[in-house]
């Protein structure tokens, strides 16, 4: 299918409203994506039409939920290439599948072993594994980033040891957008028996992750980035680590048998998925990748791509203006400062302009730190923006600036 | 001048603007004139929590009357502050509890601010008036 920006613009009702009395320009794209009609429609669809509990009614209706469900979890098998459709398992998001994760590795974990994330995680994968190494004495080991934004590979080759039990990496980080090479980092961390988890919040809308390719351990992700609805997202698991790990949380669909003296745990993925689950979440999660996969991932990285290589160059014009995240691989995200403005004044006034970006630290503080700056405006593009959208941001920035300086 | 009469004041001075960008441009102006607090002043402490940009804010009581002292990072901040300075500032503990702040909206601030920023508006205003709550439970003892 060519790729063809009015017709796919026009599958998103949200981008024809106006914001502040300007037609909306939605760059916030790396916090949340926007919704297509087809994901909409596929909601409605399930509460219209056949809303039942999954997996134990005999009715109809409780039939044709549990069918639609574990259609959509076969679906994004086939996207990521998982082994199993079992090793897919659904979560709240990204941020659960890591503390799932975090979970089972505290009954594995031993005092003195050690754990390594990278210096430009987001606060979900980071904090659920400082809560497990106090759990369990383990040591949290941290890989270095240059000026640019960019893993020291070296460095991160000379922390791994035999003592190294998981590695912990962004994909793509959510502040610089800078794409990590996370199969390297996989393949030297398998060299010494560590397991690793990629954290791919930010990557699964722009790219498309082989999991068995990849041989990675552990993935995580959220819907809500890829054009599907929040509350709902995965965590990838390689069956010896589902068979591994420990259940997380103990309730209904979980189990095989409960009596009073002992209770069976259920095999993958219900063992990890206590309690009814978010069905309409899972089947329109489904419905995002079908609509992702009908517009292509070469065509998306194809036009991100354009569009990041345009705002790149469009706003290094602007006299003061820095750019954080300037490796060679990265996706459509731009970090910025203009010198001497805070960037919570300029995203106040672009956003007076209809223009939705974010500002702050992004829930990444130690890059903030690293760069010594409170906090960035950042502009995170997706496949439905323009090049026209592009301009108004840089005209924008250029108000912001006259205004404020 | 009473917190009624400079509020009643500030509500004049806006409605003299058509749109918000004059609005903003005069909140920037109000920022850039506040007056610097003490370096020594910008301590952890004092820095108000819930807002994006950082806030620091100093009280201390001069003849009865308490006496604010404010600064902040980011400039459209620092313009909201002025504002809240120039009410606040130089009056009674008393005065300043019963004070309404319904003027924010009716400057037009309220609705123009993000709602993290209107967050720090209310941290701000609250936290005048713990200071106020403070001195006026010391004066009562």
């Amino acid at each position: 299918m060519p790729f063809n920006i009015q017709k796919i613009r026009k599958d998103f009702p949200i981008l024809s409203r106006k914001v502040n009395g300007y037609p909306l320009v939605y760059l916030d794209n790396a916090a949340t994506s926007q919704k297509p009609q087809q994901v909409i429609d596929c909601i409605v669809d399930y509460y219209s039409n056949y809303n039942a509990n999954i997996h134990r009614g005999v009715h109809t209706l409780s039939q044709e939920a549990t069918d639609a469900y574990e259609s959509a979890r076969k679906k994004i098998q086939t996207h990521f290439n998982a082994k199993e459709a079992y090793e897919i398992i659904f979560t709240a998001g990204t941020t659960h599948g890591i503390n799932l994760v975090a979970n089972g590795f505290s009954e594995i974990l031993k005092k003195g072993d050690e754990i390594m994330v990278s210096a430009m995680e987001h606060h979900s994968n980071i904090v659920p594994w400082q809560m497990l190494c106090e759990k369990t004495g383990a040591i949290l080991k941290v890989i270095p980033m240059n000026e640019e934004g960019v893993l020291v590979f070296s460095e991160y080759e000379k922390l791994l040891s035999e003592k190294t039990k998981l590695v912990f990496v962004n994909h793509i980080s959510n502040a610089l957008g800078t794409i990590n090479p996370i199969a390297e980092i996989i393949e030297k961390a398998h060299e010494v028996g560590a397991a690793v988890l990629i954290d791919g919040a930010q990557s699964c809308s722009h790219i498309k992750p082989d999991f068995q390719k990849l041989d990675v351990d552990f993935y995580v992700t959220s819907a809500h980035k890829m054009c599907g609805p929040t509350g709902i997202g995965i965590l990838y698991m390689k069956e010896e680590w589902g068979n591994k790990l420990p259940p997380y949380q103990g309730g209904g669909e979980m189990i095989a048998e409960v009596t009073f003296e002992k209770t069976t745990y259920a095999t993958l993925p219900h063992k990890f998925e206590a309690g009814t689950p978010n069905i309409c979440g899972g089947i329109a999660f489904g419905a995002a990748i079908d609509y992702l996969n009908s517009i292509g991932f070469e065509a998306i990285a194809m036009h991100e791509n354009e569009l990041l290589k345009y705002a790149t160059e469009k706003l290094l014009e602007i006299e003061g203006l820095k750019i954080y995240g300037t490796g060679q691989d990265k996706t459509s995200v731009v970090s910025f400062n203009i010198e001497g403005i805070h960037p919570y004044d300029i995203g106040t006034i672009v956003d007076k302009l209809g223009i939705a970006v974010r500002t702050g630290h992004h829930c990444a503080q130690p890059i903030m730190d690293f760069y010594k700056i409170p906090g960035t405006v950042r502009a995170s593009f997706a496949f439905y923006n323009t090049l026209g959208e592009v301009d108004a941001l840089v005209a924008a920035v250029k108000k912001a600036k006259m205004m404020l300086s | 001048m009473t917190i009624e009469a400079i509020q009643e004041e500030l509500i004049d001075e806006f409605s003299m603007f058509d749109d918000w960008m004059q609005r903003y441009e005069y909140m920037i102006e109000l920022g850039r004139s506040l007056p610097l607090i003490d370096e020594n002043l910008k301590t952890d402490d004092k820095l108000i929590k819930g807002c994006q940009s950082k806030v620091w804010l100093n009280s201390e009581m001069k003849n009865g009357k308490i006496i604010f002292t404010a600064d902040s990072d980011a400039i459209i901040t620092k313009g909201i502050i002025a504002v809240l300075v120039r009410v606040f500032s130089n009056q009674k503990p008393q005065a300043i509890l019963d004070a309404n702040t319904d003027f924010i909206d009716e400057i037009g601030l309220k609705e123009h601010l993000s709602p993290t920023r209107a967050n720090g508006l209310v941290s701000m205003i609250k936290q005048m008036k713990m200071y106020a709550l403070a001195y006026q439970t010391q004066l009562n003892n």
